[in-house]
């Protein structure tokens, strides 16, 4: 092995690749054959943070960064004048399982630039896939991002090392992805992930009957939007996360505010921030969707189609909703607590085991953890609360803002500016 | 007001409880040997001689109560080390007895069971942190081998995670500050406790040859895959708290 070279191609390509923030592994399943390497639970673990923050479970890396595509938001398109690198098959997998040996990863989270054509690119990322499982005996996490346009035979052998599978849809409209990537189709990127959701759902059929049918993707399908590279607004956004949800079964939608890496009059300028605080609003959004029980069109509706920055999008409901409320904690239900702003998935569930024993009180809520400074104004004890006196009040949102401020306030200034 | 020195162990505990009711004692506190100075020299000191079936006893019933998840609450309390852990534990244990058809763990409105949830919360929390902050090192006998020295004494309860992970190579954790580690030879997996501590001096002239070159893939790996313009370090240090980076290859 030349380390010395391979440290300059995982710079190159872990560089590369890092804007990419698909990298969740959970919902993984794989138990460890007797003797093996490796396992992914139904919680992947994150081994660390990069210093901006995000988890890193995997080794998140691409093959290569020669593309012959020119997408304007990308740092590997053709036109952009920056050392190119490409692995071997073999280096990619030597890299894993060092890595996955040492408990730095919890897998593999491999893409590509495309060379050549989109099967002589797919075709290299299964042969990773393929040599992990059956050479190397590796049962951690692998992710594959398919490539628009790729074979179905491609694509069912990438569903059968795989864990996962994505395809970035990256610009959230056909008319933005027209502008930015004009090579690339929308039908190209859908046709692979129609095929991996059809296989999905026969492997479900299949197991009913027979019960050693091989895995076919069981982490299910992602997908990614950039936010903030053209002008399309939340609710648009929202929409099209929920149409994925909906359609094509993916277990998760990722949002990454575009971070300005080139000069192109159809992009922000470089000097533009990140929208830090709008990918926050969306991922809180889409928490509500998927945890929640919040249907799109309650968290924006086309009045308002951009979400509150100074709210989150739960207390902006709230706040829109106040007839619903006060909610009394003793007798509502699970859903509605739920619904309550400053009381989580886990308070919520304590909340309903504790009232079994007893009556409860503001100060049991503080202890259960909820976030009683924001949680108060909406809630009736049985022994009464004053501070509902404030709920019909017109300044409720002033008094809630007053108390709390986003850590992604600073960061967001000058994105405000944008619309 | 009685003492009950018990010897330190998960069994010589419930032992201990196990005679709190035996003896119908009102007024107890249980202290382990390890732990007890004799300040109050009026109490009377009862020493307790662990009994396994005296603690399965105890055990068995408290499970059919508060269910085997219960009991695994419990153990983290015990594993917290916190100077009210056998308090705590015997206050759960009466509770149950008194009530059994509830599980008077989720009594969180209850001050006892409201500081077992937490403490098995910060244990847990610590022990999913140490399934992802170990950082093994391959020696040249083909050994991986990792140091900690967590808050809580958490490595019983990691041992199975790492089992399952790690079938096909030779491994060990071993915890400085308990002096104890759990090793894996390809067939066994069992828990060591070492005389003497072990010897760390010239750790690093041990290492496999490749084992440099890893490291520093992975510190480059890290380094290049942070985006610069989104660098938020509170956040990073919140994920990370700094007591951990001595573990962390890519913090050195
Ligand atoms: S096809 Fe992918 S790698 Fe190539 S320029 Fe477009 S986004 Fe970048």
């Amino acid at each position: 092995m030349n380390f010395e070279r391979l440290k300059e191609k995982l710079e190159i390509l872990a560089d590369a690749a890092k804007y990419d923030v698909s990298c969740s592994s959970s919902g993984g399943s794989r138990k460890n054959k007797k003797g093996a390497l490796g396992d992914s639970s139904a919680s992947g673990i994150c081994h660390t943070y990069t210093e901006d923050g995000r988890c890193v479970s995997l080794l998140k890396i691409l093959l290569t960064n020669h593309c012959i595509y020119d997408c304007a938001y990308c740092v590997s398109r053709s036109s952009n004048d920056i050392k190119r690198a490409g692995f071997t098959v073999e280096e990619v997998v030597d890299l894993t399982i060092n890595f996955y040996r040492r408990n730095y990863i919890e897998g593999l989270f491999l893409s590509s630039g495309i060379f050549k054509n989109a099967d002589t690119t797919m075709e290299r990322l299964v042969r990773v896939a393929k040599k992990l499982r059956l050479e190397e005996n590796f049962n951690g996490y692998i992710h594959l991002k398919s490539i628009p346009g790729a074979s179905d035979e491609l694509m069912q052998e990438a569903a059968l090392y795989a864990d996962r599978l994505s395809i970035n849809i990256e610009i959230p409209t056909e008319s933005g992805l027209k502008l930015l990537a004009p090579e690339k189709n929308r039908q190209d990127m859908l046709n692979p992930m129609k095929y991996i959701q059809n296989g999905i759902s026969q492997y479900k059929d299949e197991k009913k009957i027979f019960r050693k049918v091989p895995k076919f993707a069981p982490a299910g399908q992602s997908t990614q939007m950039i936010v903030g590279a053209t002008n399309e607004n939340d609710l648009q956004i929202i929409k099209v996360a929920d149409h994925f949800y909906k359609n094509y079964n993916l277990k998760r939608v990722y949002y990454s505010g575009y971070v300005p890496v080139l000069e192109d009059n159809r992009l922000p300028a470089l000097t533009t921030a990140v929208p830090m605080l709008r990918e926050n609003r969306l991922y809180q959004s889409d928490w509500l969707m998927r945890f929640y029980g919040f249907k799109a069109e309650e968290i924006l509706d086309p009045n308002m189609p951009f979400l509150d920055l100074e709210v989150d999008p739960k207390l902006s409901w709230a706040l829109r909703h106040l007839h619903q409320f006060p909610i009394n904690l003793q007798t509502a239900d699970y859903q509605m607590i739920l619904r309550i702003p400053g009381i989580g998935v886990k308070t919520a569930q304590k909340i309903v085991s504790a009232r079994r024993f007893q009556v409860l009180t503001i100060e049991h809520l503080k202890k259960l953890g909820a976030a009683v400074n924001r949680a108060k104004y909406f809630i009736d004890f049985t022994a009464g609360n004053i501070h509902l006196r404030h709920l019909t009040d017109i300044n409720l949102r002033k008094l809630l803002i007053g108390g709390s401020t986003s850590k992604f306030q600073n960061q967001f200034s000058q994105q405000l500016t944008l619309f | 007001m009685t003492t009950l020195l018990y010897d330190g162990s998960f069994d010589g505990l419930f032992t201990a409880i196990f005679e709190v009711f035996e003896y119908r004692y009102k007024d107890v506190e249980i202290v382990s040997r390890e732990r007890f100075y004799q300040e109050n020299i009026f109490a009377e000191i009862h020493e307790v001689i662990t009994q396994n079936e005296k603690a399965e006893r105890v055990l068995n019933k408290l499970e059919q109560n508060i269910g085997k998840s219960g009991i695994h609450e419990l153990l983290k309390v015990f594993l917290s080390e916190d100077i009210e852990l056998e308090q705590l534990i015997l206050s759960a244990v009466k509770q149950s007895i008194q009530h059994p058809d509830k599980n008077i763990l989720q009594n969180y409105a209850d001050h006892d069971m409201l500081k077992i949830s937490k403490i098995g919360k910060s244990v847990s929390r610590e022990r999913h942190r140490m399934t992802a902050f170990v950082r093994f090192e391959k020696m040249q006998d083909d050994v991986f081998f990792a140091k900690i020295d967590p808050d809580f004494n958490v490595l019983p309860l990691i041992r199975k995670h790492f089992k399952d992970r790690y079938q096909d190579q030779k491994w060990m954790i071993y915890d400085l500050k308990r002096n104890y580690g759990i090793l894996y030879d390809l067939e066994n997996c069992d828990f060591f406790y070492p005389d003497e501590k072990l010897d760390l001096q010239k750790y690093q002239q041990k290492f496999h040859d490749e084992e440099t070159q890893y490291q520093t893939l992975w510190q480059r790996y890290f380094t290049r895959t942070n985006i610069v313009e989104r660098k938020n370090l509170k956040l990073h240090i919140q994920h990370v708290p700094r007591r951990y980076w001595k573990y962390l290859t890519e913090k050195n």
